[in-house]
């Protein structure tokens, strides 16, 4: 019975996405609770799946579901274990997070919802598959709903950002495809786990093997935004709503780095790394670049989302340095800043969207004295960048700490070397930020705006309880406390999960077990 | 030499694989007008599948319809694939000729440095 739990998963909410659009027929406001629905029975199975696979439980430490009853190697597989069920554990929660907070940000169409669900159902999709064709069908539903997302904004440069986006994700899709065919004609599978046996008996030095690896490697680049595939992002991420960028930042390069982590250690395995250290030290010192160049150009930007834009570019360098590290530790460690990074990224594009709403504040600058009229949204967002940094206690600390543990262990000492630097330049971006919103007095009277000066009676309307809906004149616009509270609960969590380490060891255990034999 | 007279010879479908992907993907890098950009990215799907299809044949293979005493078979997976990928590629283009018209509307042109210059992109 519990197997019918990962089709579950992904049908509900791709089915779920027509009712936005069905019900927007004869209600305007159909799409909200219909998407709200959903996505609490998605978060729903979501822990039922997790706590099945979970070692405190009794039950199979691995779940395998074949489509439509065709067996293994020649139908689709689903397959649930520790890893996907942590991915969709995050994905189910930001997915409800986002939801609650759109409910008054909008973009309010029906349409808009059903994107939401489609993007959701992908994700899961991607995180649940275990055939690599599969993967590539889950991956372009992702891809065209994001670019669906991002243009969903009224700013013409949204059609642009989402129009490069396009270009460049569909080039990853279809390199990734390549990948796929290249693997198809060296074994005749397409099925992840039965791929790794075949792989093992054609050779991993064979070079239709090192092909097939290269595509999909590069595609997952441009996929996850890693230097100089990276050029997408932040036009994607700045232009679009700041729901969608919340959205779309906590977890799209997100699966997409879960899915190559599921194709490098599960279908080619560390002997294929082993076996090609010509591959291995092109993607650390790829990752390395990306790390470096990604946390200078944050350095460089003037606008927040931009700023949050790169430092995703360099905090998927670490990942993939990790992917390339083939030692336990890092990948755990990646693992973890996988989640943590969804999570921090939440927070912060979450924040930024609050106070650009209520303050119209897009530069750094514009963030000046910020923290005494919205101190909690501030404090909030203070708490996430310093997680994003790494300072203990919290998630980003973990994350952080294995990788370069693992870099240690390996003997790497440039990747080590490497994250330092980026921690460093990662404070100098997020002190910019906490400077401007607690340091910097605002720019007296403002005319074209009128955010600062006279506005101190409504000072703390930002985070005020029982405004909602109420504009609070100067051009400072009430925020519902819904969306308050998201931030809130996302920015404790991203601390509470430092002390996760041990529950999500025990849960990647057995997959780990697989990985590194 | 000879090896590639005889690779172009005994594999042209893979060599046509090769050219009309880098064709595409240099059209869609080079090219300043984004419908023709758009054509570019077809393109070099359209030798995607080509590589596809080419991987499935099988000299002599007749229709994977299973009956006592036919066979061999050309392979019939590639093939589906390429189906899927198909209905990938049409919905890709249409969304991104819906961005195209979006943008045209808005910024009156077509092509991507002038957009570039009024949006103000680095």
């Amino acid at each position: 019975m519990s197997d019918a739990l990962l089709p579950l998963l992904i049908a509900i909410p791709l089915l779920a996405a027509i009712f936005p659009l069905l019900l927007g027929l004869r209600f305007d406001r159909a799409g909200w609770p219909v998407a709200m629905a959903t996505s609490l029975i998605v978060a729903g199975l979501a822990g039922r799946l997790a706590w099945a696979v979970s070692p405190a439980s009794s039950g199979p430490q691995q779940f395998v579901h074949d489509l439509a009853g065709y067996p293994a190697p020649y139908g689709i597989e689903l397959v649930g274990d520790g890893l996907s069920a942590i991915l969709v554990v995050l994905i189910s929660v930001v997915a409800v997070a986002v939801l609650i907070s759109a409910r008054t940000t909008g973009p309010d169409s029906n349409a808009f919802y059903s994107g939401l669900l489609l993007l959701t159902g992908g994700l899961l999709g991607m995180a649940l598959t275990g055939d690599l064709f599969n993967l590539f069908v889950f991956l372009e539903i992702v891809g065209l709903v994001s670019y669906a997302l991002i243009a969903s904004s009224d700013d013409g440069r949204a059609a642009y950002g989402a129009l490069k986006y396009l270009f460049l994700g569909t080039t990853g899709a279809s390199l990734y495809l390549i990948g796929v065919g290249y693997a198809l004609v060296a074994t005749g599978t397409l099925n992840m786990g039965d791929m790794a046996t075949e792989l093992a008996a054609v050779g991993y030095s064979d070079p239709l093997v090192q092909a097939a690896f290269g595509f999909m490697l590069i595609g997952f680049m441009l996929k996850i935004a890693i230097f100089p595939l990276h050029t997408w992002q932040p036009d994607a991420y700045t232009y679009a709503p700041d729901t969608v960028s919340a959205f779309i930042s906590a977890l799209v390069s997100t699966t997409a780095a879960y899915a190559l982590i599921r194709i490098a250690y599960d279908v080619f395995t560390v002997e294929f790394f082993a076996a090609n250290p010509l591959i291995t030290d092109a993607v650390l010192l790829v990752a390395s670049i990306s790390i470096v160049v990604g946390s200078l150009l944050a350095l460089l930007q003037t606008d927040l989302k931009r700023v949050f834009a790169y430092s995703s570019v360099a905090q998927f360098g670490m990942i993939l340095a990790a992917i390339g590290l083939q030692s336990e530790t890092a990948l755990f460690g990646a693992i973890i800043h996988l989640v943590g990074h969804g999570l921090m990224k939440a927070t912060l594009f979450m924040g930024a969207g609050v106070l650009s709403s209520a303050y119209g504040a897009q530069t750094v600058a514009d963030y000046a004295g910020l923290a005494k009229r919205a101190p909690i949204t501030s404090g909030m967002m203070a708490v996430a960048g310093l997680a994003l940094v790494g300072i203990p206690p919290s998630v980003g600390t973990l994350g952080k700490w294995f990788i370069a543990l693992g870099a240690v262990e390996e003997g790497s000492w440039g990747v080590a070397a490497v994250i330092f630097i980026s921690t460093l330049l990662t404070l100098t971006y997020i002190g910019r930020l906490l400077e401007a919103l607690y340091f910097t007095q605002p720019a007296a009277t403002d005319d074209d705006t009128g955010v600062a000066g006279d506005a101190d009676g409504g000072s703390i309307v930002a985070d005020g309880g029982d405004t909602e809906g109420s504009t609070a004149g100067d051009g400072i616009t009430a925020i519902a406390t819904e969306r308050i509270v998201v931030v809130v609960v996302l920015a404790i969590s991203t601390v509470a999960l430092f002390g996760a380490a041990d529950p999500l060891a025990a849960m990647l255990d057995p997959v780990f077990g697989r990985f590194f034999q | 030499m000879t090896d590639i007279i005889g690779v172009a010879t005994t594999r042209h479908a893979y060599v046509l694989f090769v050219l009309l992907s880098a064709i595409g993907l240099y059209m869609m890098i080079a090219n300043k007008n984004l419908v023709k950009k758009i054509i570019g990215l077809n393109m070099f799907q359209t030798g995607i599948f080509l590589f596809f299809i080419t991987s499935a044949y099988r000299i002599g293979g007749s229709v994977p319809i299973v009956e006592p005493g036919a066979g061999p078979y050309v392979s019939p997976l590639p093939q589906v694939i390429v189906l899927t990928a198909i209905v990938v590629g049409i919905s890709l283009t249409a969304v991104g000729l819906a961005l195209t018209i979006r943008l045209y509307t808005e910024y009156g042109t077509l092509r991507a440095d002038a957009l570039r210059e009024v949006i103000g992109d680095e």
